[in-house]
This record gives C-alpha cells, sequence and structure tokens, in this order.
C-alpha cells in the first residue's frame, strides 16, 4: 500500500498544518506554505491535518499501488491521471497502478496532493512536516527523491464529483497588494523609508524559499535603531530588514527568533498568496490595524468552516457539479 | 516582581509580553517564572509561550478565541488576552522556579576538533591552554533556544576572550561544535555554515526528538564546559 515516486518534480515534500508547542526548544512550526489550498485538500477528503504532498514550480510524477482517494490543490501543474487531463479542487478516484504525472505550475508556484487517510510517515514532535535543515519529519527527513516509496492506507473509490470554486479563496496573480499589520519597530524606521515601503513595489528575489523571500527595491530601507537588536521572536510572515535595508519576508520554515528590525507583518489572512509567488512577482504592502487582520481571517475560516459543513452533510448544492463526472 | 511588563502584537495571532530591554539575570529569572505560569496557566485559544532574552512570544488561536465564551463581546481579542495576562501577573506567585539544572558539556578543544583555537590564542596573545582554561572556568546560563533547534544562546562569556567572528564564514561547520562569536558562546546542534571561531567540539548531540523535551539544554539551564582528551571522546562516540 504505497506511493512510488517516479520523478520527484523540482522540490515536493511531505507537510501538514505544522508543528506547534516546541519553538521554545528551537524547533520550528514549519507546514505547508499555502495553508489555505493545503487546508481545502483536507476539506475535500473530510479529514484534519494529515501529511499531504506539497509540489514546488514542477511537480513530480508518482504511481499509486493501491486504490486510493486524492485531491489536488493550489497552483495550476496540469495534472494528468494515466495520460488524461485531471481535474483540481475535487476528490479524485484513483486505481491500482494509477500514474498522475504533474508539468511545471503554469501559474502559482506550489500545489497540494492530498491523499484519503494522508502519507504513513512517522509523526516527529506532533506532526509529519518536513524540517530540512534538523533533517527532521516527512520522508526521511527530506525532498522526495526518484525511488522513495511513500506508505498510505487504501481507501475504498467513492464517486463524490463535487469541486472547490478556489478563485473565492486564493489568488494566482503576479502582481499582488499583501496586507500588513505594523511591525514591532515600526516606530524606529524613517518617515521616508515607511513611505517607501508603502508607496513603491517591491520585487521577489531568486532567492524565495520556505524559509524566507528576499525582496528588492531600488531605494531600500532605513531606521535610526541600534544595528542588533536582542533577539525575539519571529514568525511566518515577519518582515525584517537587514542592514542591507532590503527586506526579507519569513516564510514557513523560519526560525523561531530573530535580531534584525521588523518593519511590519504579513496578516495571516494573505500568507497563501504570499506562499505562491514565483520569483521576480512584484508585491506592494498596505496597512490593516490589528482587528482588520483578524476579522480578515476570521471571515477566511468561517467560509472554510461552511464548506465543511455542507461536505460532511452532503449538500452538494453547495457546490458545482464537475462535468467530467 | 513582574514591575514594568508591557504588551505588543508580534503578528494578528501572537503578541509579546516585554520583560525589560536589556539582557540580564532578573529579567531572564522573571521570564522564566512567568514562563511557567503562563504553561500551568493558559487561556483557552492559547497555542505556545515562546520565552527569549527580553520577552514572551504567546501564540493564540483566533478562531477559539472569536467564539470563547470567556470574552465580552464588547472586548478585543487583544485586549481579553491582556487583560488575562495582567491578571496573572499581579497575582502574588509562588516561586515556580526549581533549582537550575547544572548540565556539563564535554569538549575535545584544538586540534581538527577547534581549528580556530590558534587563531583566538593568537588573537589574545595567551597560549591555547590559557584560552581552555577561560573557557571552562565560567558558569554559564542558558538564556533561551532559538536560530536552530536545540541551539542555546549562552550568557556568561569571560570577555577577556570575546573574539570578532570571521572575515569569511566557513561553507560547514561540524555537529557539536562549540565557537566563540564576539562575545556570545555555544554550540552548533547540526552542520551549518557559520562564521563563529570554532575552538572545540562535543560528542553530546543537543537535539534529541526522540525525547521531550526534545533538547539537552533547556532555557534556565546552567552550563559549564568540561575539557576531555581524545580517548575519552572516543568513550561518547
Amino acid at each position: 500500500m504505497t506511493i512510488s515516486v517516479l520523478k520527484p518534480g523540482l522540490f515536493s515534500t511531505i507537510q501538514d498544518n505544522g508543528r506547534y508547542a516546541n519553538q521554545q526548544y528551537g524547533v520550528i512550526v514549519g507546514g505547508a506554505m499555502d495553508r489555505l489550498s493545503y487546508l481545502i485538500g483536507q476539506l475535500l477528503l473530510q479529514q484534519e491535518n494529515e501529511a499531504a504532498i506539497e509540489i514546488t514550480i514542477v511537480g513530480p510524477t508518482l504511481r499509486f499501488d493501491v486504490d486510493t482517494v486524492i485531491a489536488i490543490t493550489g497552483a495550476y501543474f496540469s495534472p494528468l491521471l494515466n495520460g488524461q487531463p485531471c481535474p483540481m479542487w475535487r476528490p479524485i478516484a484513483i486505481k491500482a497502478g494509477s500514474i498522475l504525472q504533474c508539468a511545471a505550475a503554469t501559474n502559482g508556484a506550489r500545489g497540494y496532493i492530498a491523499i484519503k487517510h494522508g502519507i504513513q510517515v512517522p509523526v516527529v514532535l506532533g506532526s509529519r512536516s518536513t524540517y530540512l535543515r534538523a533533517k527532521l519529519g516527512g520522508f526521511n527527513g527530506r525532498a522526495l527523491q526518484r525511488g522513495d516509496i511513500l506508505p498510505i492506507i487504501a481507501s475504498k473509490v467513492t464517486t463524490s464529483n463535487y469541486f472547490i470554486r478556489h478563485e473565492d479563496f486564493i489568488s494566482f496573480s503576479k502582481d499582488v497588494t499583501i496586507r500588513v499589520t505594523s511591525g514591532t519597530e515600526w516606530a524606529g524606521f524613517t518617515e521616508e523609508s515607511k513611505q517607501v515601503f508603502l508607496s513603491t513595489s517591491f520585487q521577489l528575489s531568486k532567492d524565495a524559499d520556505r524559509m524566507g523571500y528576499r525582496l528588492q527595491n531600488p531605494i531600500g530601507l532605513t531606521h535610526s535603531l541600534q544595528k542588533d537588536l536582542i533577539s525575539e521572536a519571529v514568525t511566518f510572515g515577519t518582515i525584517q530588514v537587514p542592514p542591507s535595508g532590503q527586506p526579507i519576508i519569513l516564510m514557513a520554515d523560519c526560525q523561531t527568533t530573530g535580531g534584525y528590525p521588523k518593519i511590519a507583518q504579513v496578516i495571516r489572512a494573505d500568507l497563501p498568496k504570499l506562499a505562491q509567488l514565483q520569483p521576480m512577482a512584484t508585491i506592494r504592502f498596505t496597512v490593516v490595524s490589528l482587528e482588520q487582520a483578524q476579522q480578515i481571517y476570521i471571515k477566511q475560516q468561517q467560509q472554510l468552516a461552511l464548506i465543511n459543513y455542507a461536505l460532511a452533510n452532503s449538500r452538494p448544492d453547495f457546490f458545482e457539479h464537475c462535468s467530467e463526472g | 516582581m513582574f514591575k514594568h511588563i508591557t504588551f505588543k502584537p508580534l503578528n494578528d495571532c501572537a503578541l509579546l509580553v516585554v520583560f525589560g530591554d536589556s539582557i540580564s539575570i532578573t529579567t531572564h529569572k522573571e521570564i522564566q517564572q512567568f514562563h511557567k505560569i503562563i504553561e500551568q496557566q493558559p487561556f483557552h485559544g492559547m497555542i505556545e509561550a515562546v520565552p527569549s532574552y527580553t520577552s514572551i512570544c504567546i501564540y493564540y488561536d483566533i478562531v477559539k478565541l472569536v467564539n470563547s465564551p470567556l470574552r465580552k463581546h464588547s472586548q478585543s481579542i487583544y485586549d481579553y488576552i491582556v487583560t488575562y495576562l495582567q491578571s496573572l501577573l499581579q497575582k502574588n506567585v509562588q516561586n515556580f522556579l526549581q533549582a537550575n539544572r547544572m548540565i556539563e558539556i564535554p569538549v575535545i578543544y584544538g586540534g581538527q576538533f577547534g581549528p580556530d583555537l590558534a587563531f583566538v590564542a593568537n588573537y589574545h596573545q595567551l597560549s591555547e591552554a590559557e584560552i581552555i582554561k577561560r573557557h571552562t572556568a565560567e558558569e554559564y546560563t542558558v538564556y533561551m533556544l532559538g536560530f536552530a533547534p536545540g541551539f542555546a544562546f549562552l550568557g556568561g562569556l569571560d570577555e577577556t576572550i570575546a573574539t570578532p567572528r570571521k572575515e569569511v564564514p566557513r561553507l560547514t561547520i561540524p555537529a557539536g561544535s562549540v565557537g566563540i562569536g564576539g562575545q556570545q558562546t555555544g554550540v552548533y546542534p547540526f552542520e551549518t555554515p557559520g562564521g563563529w571561531q570554532i575552538i572545540g567540539r562535543t560528542p553530546q548531540r543537543l537535539f534529541l526528538p526522540e525525547q521531550y523535551p526534545p533538547t539537552f539544554l533547556q532555557a534556565g539551564d546552567r552550563v559549564r564546559f568540561r575539557a576531555i582528551s581524545e580517548q575519552e571522546w572516543r568513550s561518547f562516540v
């Protein structure tokens, strides 16, 4: 009862909702970069926090050695199932022996292959997420390689035929406006830098991985703070400004503490949009209040809860029927 | 205790409880104390508390808090948490802190294990033996863990052996390397690139994911380094 990795793709890892309650030991949270696409995949299979495959820029080719059900969400990787186009954002019945091929992403950067009952790699410190730096979790603590055999649990093939209108949830635009709250050192930045931060665009450089995104702007940001701050907590979405003046947005695999001034913090609801950016994308920032940020996130979660309710109660009128059957 | 505490949001699902603005043993002890208290009396929706040098970061689940019957409707989630934390801070707290553990870390200094020991000795115009003597003489305190799993930020380095970082960082430093970087000293739990001056190596594993807590060192621990011979090293590995 396995999945065989015929081609690993550019960078495919096993991820779930993240590893909590260990940051005090320096253990990062990690987990899916685009939590929304990941969560929708889980909802479609009516499960919570099971290990899925996160795929990046170029997708993998996988052979299923057992009957199961999967759901593919996130960026569009032109998936083919046994050579035929395979729909996304809905449960798909997989017969033993089937081959799923994913190509390069035509929009966005990250996709999720959710599998019924998840991938049965060991739970390490409460999560199955891969944490490369500590070679922890996932499949032997590393990205998938050709020939890897992933253990799964067989599932009977179901025939549900609805899908999620993902446009309601996530943007795959190359030019995005990201909402932020002010960072803990916001007041220490010069007036000009604050102006630059909020009124000009930043380009995402090639240095963009699960740990952080380096941004570029011709002007750069300066502050009147001490060069080295005393290290304190940083988190997914923290925008740090190192001495170069070019900001870094910390992403899912960021370290637990940092010492660079924090100009802003991406609101939680906009992290999925950020996770889908490819290098060279342009980003603008706009400030919202803490209460607004929380309201936006709560609203997003309520939408997901509604979908979950509808799926659990099999109310297909909440969903569009899928023509392929 | 617990005076001059301030609060500030880190983001929309985490806030910082700030105990001071400089690294000090007093602040460190207050943070350790409050960390114990909040872990024993978390609020509904609290995810985890992460202590650092001058603050504790508290992560929370907005969805649980928005539905909490304990929160008045007129009260924001942030204000609700701050009010809760203030009530904990005002209680006349017992001394929750146990006696700090004293942990010994065996280190083989110099040679292939500490390729920069000679540089550090030369920089200070001291013998290698004197550097080892001063490094092993001090009692260090683990202020926090961060940067990498099991990486301890130690306070207490003898200022007379503080040494600037390398101009060109090494591409790989083996796991267990003991280094000096400016006023800091510490041990790398994993193989990593790094710019600290490597003076020795310990056979002790610092990150132990198979146990809980998953780290050899914990915040609040007192630490001493002990020089060992190559023969003793072999008995560890």
